[in-house]
C-alpha cells in the first residue's frame, strides 16, 4: 500500500430492542462528534438486521449500543449476525445499565468495553478512538486493491 | 500488480466484488474514495477504464435539495418507496454537516429512511461534508461513480440543508428537485433564493398545511418571470410524510432524466470539475496568505485598512508579487 490516509472514525450510536430512552445515546453521539468523529445516529427500536444493515452500508469502525432495560442482553445476538455479514472486524461497546453479573456474558460474546452510569467522557472517548484504529488495521487486511 | 501475500482465502479484487454487486464491497469502496489516496486513485481508474469516462451512463442521479427542515429526508424516503414499488433499485448518498470546530459530524439523514433498513435493493450511506462548502463533499463525482460502477438504477444525492448560493447539486445530478415548504418566508425570499434557479423540478413539500397554495403561486409567478424560451419546470405540491403526491415527483424526475444526453452530462461534469479547481486553488492561495506569506502581506494589509487600495487590488498586487511557494509552476506563463 503506497499511501495510507486516515478520515474520522465512523461509529453507529443506535439502541435495538423495545425501550426508547435515547437521552443517552444523543449525549454519546455528541462526545464522540465533538472527538471529531462521523457518528451515525439512528433512532432507537432498531431490530438486530436493521443494525447489521447499517453499520455494513455505513463501513462503521464501531457500533455503540446503549441499553437502559434489558436490551443488553441481546447483543450477543447482534455480535452473532455481524460476524456472520463478514463485519467481525468492527469493535461493539455497551453504554448504560447493566448488572455487574452480567458483565462477563457480554465481553465472553465480544463486547469489547461496558460504559455504565457516571462513565467519563473522555474514558469512553479514548476506548471508542482505540477500537476504531484496531478496526482499521484489521479492515485493511481484507481491501483487495 | 498481483498481490503475492501469502493467504488462506485468496481474496478476489474490491473492483470485481464492487462490479459484482457486493454491499460490503460498495461500503468499503466508498470509504476509500472518500478518505482519497493511492488506492482511491487505483480504484477510481479501474472504474474508468473500461466505461469510456462515462461511468453514470446507466444509473441516472437525481439530487435532492432545500433548506434544513423542509423535509428532503422523508420526501426521499418517500421516492425510494415508490421507486421500489416499480422494482429499480436505489444508492443514496446523504451529506450532513461536519462541525467547523472538531472536524466530527452527526450522520442523522437515514434516520428518516428506516424502513429502508434491510432491503436488499436499497443501500443508504451518510457522508460529511468535511470543510467543502456546496452542499455536497468535496469528491462527491467520484463517489457518484463508484456507486454506478456497482450497478445501481438510481443514486439519489442528499445535500445538507442549503442556504441561498449552494448550487453544486446541479452540476453533479441529471435531475435537480428542489424541495420548499410552506411559511419559510415572503415573496421575496422567494424571488431572491439562488437555489431556485437551479430546479428541474420544484417541489412545496408539507401541501397540507396553511400556505401551501400561496407558497405554491409564488413559485409559479417566479417561473413565469423568466425568458420563454426557458425549460419547463414542473411545481408539484407533496406531503411526503403521507406520501402524496408521489408519483406525479417521480414522472417529472423521469420526463426530465430522459432528455439528459451524454454531451450534456459531459458539460455538466467539466463545469464541476472547473470549479473543483478553482476550489482547491482558492484553498492553496489562502494558506499561503495565512501561513509563510502573512508577512508579507503586512504593508498591502496597512495600504488597505488606510484605504488607499481596495482588497481586489490589494489581491492583484499580492498575487503579481510570485514570492516563494507561489503555486503557479514556473513553465505556466504569467
Amino acid at each position: 500500500m503506497a499511501e495510507t490516509r486516515t478520515s474520522p472514525a465512523r461509529v453507529l450510536v443506535t439502541k435495538i430492542g423495545l425501550d426508547g430512552h435515547d437521552r443517552g445515546s444523543r449525549i454519546v453521539a455528541a462526545y464522540l462528534r465533538d472527538a471529531g468523529m462521523d457518528v451515525i445516529y439512528t433512532p432507537p427500536w432498531q431490530t438486530i438486521d436493521a443494525v447489521v444493515a447499517q453499520a455494513l452500508q455505513e463501513d462503521v469502525d464501531v457500533v455503540g449500543l446503549s441499553s437502559l432495560a434489558t436490551d443488553h442482553l441481546i447483543v450477543p445476538d447482534l455480535i452473532a449476525a455481524l460476524r456472520k455479514a463478514g463485519l467481525e472486524h468492527v469493535g461493539v461497546v455497551v453504554g448504560g445499565i447493566v448488572p455487574e453479573d452480567e458483565h462477563g456474558m457480554l465481553t465472553g460474546a465480544g463486547v469489547a468495553g461496558i460504559f455504565g452510569p457516571g462513565a467519563r467522557r473522555n474514558d469512553i472517548i479514548d476506548a471508542v478512538a482505540a477500537l476504531a484504529a484496531k478496526a482499521r488495521t484489521a479492515r485493511l487486511e481484507t481491501l483487495g486493491i | 500488480m498481483p498481490d503475492t501475500t501469502p493467504r488462506t482465502v485468496p481474496r478476489q479484487r474490491l473492483i470485481d466484488r464492487l462490479r459484482a454487486g457486493e454491499p460490503a464491497a460498495l461500503a468499503r469502496a466508498l470509504t476509500l474514495t472518500e478518505t482519497g489516496g493511492a488506492d482511491a486513485q487505483t480504484l477510481l481508474r479501474q472504474i474508468h477504464g473500461d466505461q469510456h469516462g462515462d461511468p453514470a451512463r446507466h444509473a441516472v442521479v437525481v439530487g435532492f435539495t432545500g433548506p434544513p427542515g423542509v423535509g428532503k429526508s422523508t420526501l426521499i424516503s418517500a421516492y425510494v418507496r415508490t421507486l421500489r414499488g416499480e422494482g429499480r433499485t436505489v444508492a443514496v448518498l446523504a451529506v450532513d454537516p461536519t462541525s467547523p470546530k472538531s472536524g466530527g459530524a452527526i450522520l442523522g439523514d437515514r434516520a428518516r429512511m428506516g424502513e429502508h433498513a434491510v432491503d436488499q435493493g436499497v443501500f443508504i450511506r451518510s457522508l460529511a461534508a468535511r470543510s467543502h462548502l456546496g452542499g455536497l463533499t468535496l469528491n462527491i463525482h467520484a463517489l457518484v461513480d463508484v456507486v454506478a460502477a456497482a450497478g445501481w438504477d438510481v443514486i439519489v444525492l442528499e445535500t445538507v440543508g442549503t442556504g441561498q448560493s449552494e448550487i453544486e447539486v446541479a452540476n453533479v445530478a441529471d435531475v435537480t428537485v428542489v424541495i420548499n415548504a410552506p411559511g419559510l418566508g415572503d415573496e421575496v425570499q422567494a424571488l431572491k433564493a439562488g437555489i431556485l434557479e437551479i430546479a428541474d423540478v420544484l417541489v412545496v413539500n408539507k401541501a397540507d398545511l396553511p400556505g401551501a397554495a400561496r407558497t405554491e403561486q409564488q413559485l409559479g409567478t417566479m417561473l413565469h418571470l423568466r425568458p420563454d424560451d426557458a425549460p419547463e419546470i414542473p411545481v408539484i405540491p407533496t406531503v411526503a410524510a403521507e406520501g402524496e403526491g408521489l408519483d406525479p415527483l417521480t414522472t417529472a424526475i423521469d420526463s426530465r432524466a430522459a432528455t439528459i444526453t451524454p454531451a450534456g452530462r459531459a458539460r455538466r461534469a467539466r463545469s464541476h470539475a472547473v470549479d473543483l479547481i478553482a476550489e482547491a486553488a482558492g484553498r492553496r492561495v489562502r494558506e499561503r496568505f495565512r501561513g509563510p506569506e502573512a508577512a508579507a502581506l503586512d504593508a498591502l494589509s496597512r495600504r488597505l485598512l488606510a484605504g488607499e487600495i481596495n482588497a481586489d487590488e490589494a489581491a492583484r498586487l499580492a498575487l503579481l508579487s510570485q514570492p516563494a511557494g507561489s503555486p503557479l509552476p514556473p513553465d505556466i506563463p504569467k
